[in-house]
């Protein structure tokens, strides 16, 4: 894909941008909970790769560089990975485990950043956003061996605002105070002032790395629904888990605008947003332990 | 085409009177094309002695294959004599290591840094050429087809396949049949067993109708329980393998070093009597140093 295609972002701005984001991101590290736990099962004899796997699904950070690596042309496979439990069949444990530390020991992420954008919270949003998307998956029929890249990409759909975060902080800081004070879309607020926003970032950075396209498609477009016409099922699903964590309350994106649940969604469940979220009955257990893991 | 066995011991050279009939040095194969092609396949302590049977030929073409770069791999490469010798052409190829960002010249680079060697790597005479390859790329080597596929052990390893004049020969490299990291309780252990079996089909494509498979087989099946994930095979898995994959002559490489000769021979009758295996089978050997096999 083009990033940014339909968001009418402005080209120049973007390719200045372009370079120098990707330069940077390569820096960032894990988020601490994730690299705390990596580091202490992995000191133990007997590391439990069940263990290690599922923590590395569940950090954003982390699950990027490590699917980036694997997908890297070094490696050559014939088709990209988009699952950590399968890319240890591929290139083995120890080196999943190393990759894990390696990227974990690059440092951690400040508790605090320019933008004083509350990292914790936006972590337990995108693992909120993971959780309700694979569970939309489920409504519309997906197997349950296909619903981890609907957890994926729920977990990745915010990657670009750790990015704007930690490198464009005076500016994302501007765009999250804008969209707070004239009750804007965050990435509308991000677009005036930067010229590209968070979805655009996430899919540049998504494509640099080799993820699978609907990957990169899914985070590109995931505040542009009806803007981006193209049968996407996943990127429904992870827009639509969005505006449900939103609603919900539960962690934070930095974004307090309530978006209405668009209509070609409601179409593809055929049901109203309402219905829809009933449907998902009680998501209160699920989220707990969402909870207890970024805790 | 034909090979022979240089090194035949996994982790570490063991020489001795107990290990003398099977071979002390670690993993080596010369293979040689039907217009006498060279390619050698790992470059334990075994290459040296191969070394010294290829003076009479220098000038020459050389085509060193890495399966993985553990030491017992690679350790007989800075004492490889024709690269210190002017007019050989010397080609180096492996995996690019993707945790530490290092190539295959690195490798050898740092293998021959001030601490461990007297000479370092831009001082060999020869003329060195470095190839970081990728997962199922194709080698040409004149008259010889090498192919590649990743397999499973504790760093990135490439098992090779190397098609001649309508014969074929497969080495594995180190490898383990990759195991399930779900416990079958498990809500994920359906899924991933399947994506398991058919890596497995892959891997017997890989194998497929070899006239010789050269095949990990470090540990008697009453070890392997305490050993899983060090990325060995076993007996019973060798057998089995080569049976599934239809392969002529299986070759049981990669002998534990601390088994002697009189004890490898029996672990080697037992694998054999329990696995019943009989005249429709593939012929099964262990491999031996110094034994030349002609397909």
């Amino acid at each position: 894909m083009t990033p940014g295609i339909g968001q009418q972002q402005d080209t120049a701005i973007l390719t200045s941008a372009k370079d120098q984001l990707l330069e940077l991101v390569e820096h960032i590290p894990a988020f601490p909970q994730a690299v705390m736990r990596i580091l202490d099962i992995t000191s133990r004899g007997d590391c439990d790769t069940k263990e290690l796997v599922r923590i590395i699904e569940r950090d954003p950070v982390l699950a990027m560089k490590i699917l980036k690596l694997v997908n890297s042309p070094y490696v050559g496979l014939p088709q990209p990975i988009a699952s950590v439990s399968h890319s240890v069949i591929f290139v083995g444990i120890n080196t999943i485990k190393n990759l894990a530390l390696s990227v974990a020991a690059i440092g951690m992420l400040p508790k605090t950043n320019a933008a004083d954008f509350d990292m914790d919270q936006l972590l337990k949003h995108s693992l909120g956003v993971a959780t309700v998307a694979a569970r939309l998956a489920e409504l519309l029929g997906v197997a349950e061996k296909d619903r981890s890249d609907y957890f994926l990409a729920g977990l990745l759909h915010d990657f670009g605002k750790v990015v704007l975060a930690q490198y464009k902080a005076v500016e994302f800081r501007q765009a999250l105070d804008k969209s707070f004070a004239d009750g804007s879309p965050l990435h509308q607020a991000e677009t005036a002032i930067l010229g590209y926003d968070h979805a655009y970032i996430g899919a540049l950075l998504a494509e640099k790395w080799l993820l699978p396209a609907r990957l990169i498609d899914c985070i590109g477009f995931h505040h542009a629904v009806e803007a981006e016409t193209r049968d996407d099922q996943l990127r429904d699903c992870v827009a639509l888990a969005n505006i449900i964590l939103q609603r919900l309350d539960f962690g934070f994106s930095g974004n307090r605008y309530r978006a209405e649940i668009p209509s070609t969604i409601e179409a593809r469940f055929a049901m109203s947003g309402d219905e829809i979220i009933s449907s998902l009955g009680d998501l209160d257990e699920e989220l707990a332990k969402v909870t207890a893991f970024s805790n | 085409m034909h090979f022979k066995f240089w090194g035949v011991r996994g982790s570490i050279a063991v020489p001795g009177p107990s290990t003398v009939r099977y071979g002390g040095n670690t993993t080596c194969i010369e293979v040689r094309g039907d217009n006498n092609e060279l390619v050698i396949l790992d470059a334990g302590t075994g290459i040296f002695q191969l070394a010294q049977t290829l003076f009479a030929e220098f000038p020459i073409d050389i085509n060193v294959f890495i399966s993985h770069t553990h030491w017992d791999h690679i350790q007989g490469l800075p004492m490889f004599t024709p690269m210190f010798v002017p007019g050989n052409n010397i080609n180096l190829y492996g995996a690019r290591d993707i945790v530490e960002n290092r190539s295959v010249k690195d490798v050898l680079s740092r293998q021959m840094e001030y601490s461990y060697f007297p000479l370092r790597e831009n001082e060999l005479k020869s003329n060195m050429h470095y190839f970081d390859i990728q997962d199922q790329q194709d080698v040409q080597v004149g008259s010889i087809k090498v192919s590649n596929f990743l397999l499973n052990h504790p760093v990135l390893n490439f098992g090779y396949r190397l098609e001649c004049g309508g014969k074929t020969v497969v080495f594995t490299g180190d490898h383990e049949w990759p195991l399930n990291i779900y416990a079958e309780g498990d809500p994920e252990y359906s899924d991933y067993q399947e994506f398991l079996d058919l890596r497995r089909q892959q891997t017997l494509d890989f194998f497929r109708g070899a006239d010789a498979l050269i095949i990990d087989t470090a540990y008697a099946d009453s070890e392997y329980p305490s050993r899983q994930g060090w990325g060995h095979g076993s007996f019973d898995a060798s057998i089995r393998a080569a049976r599934d994959a239809g392969v002529k002559k299986a070759f049981l490489t990669h002998h534990e070093p601390t088994r002697c000769d009189d004890q490898l021979e029996q672990v080697f009758e037992q694998a054999l009597k329990r696995n019943g295996v009989c005249s429709d089978d593939p012929q099964f050997f262990l491999a031996q140093e110094g034994v030349q096999i002609e397909l």
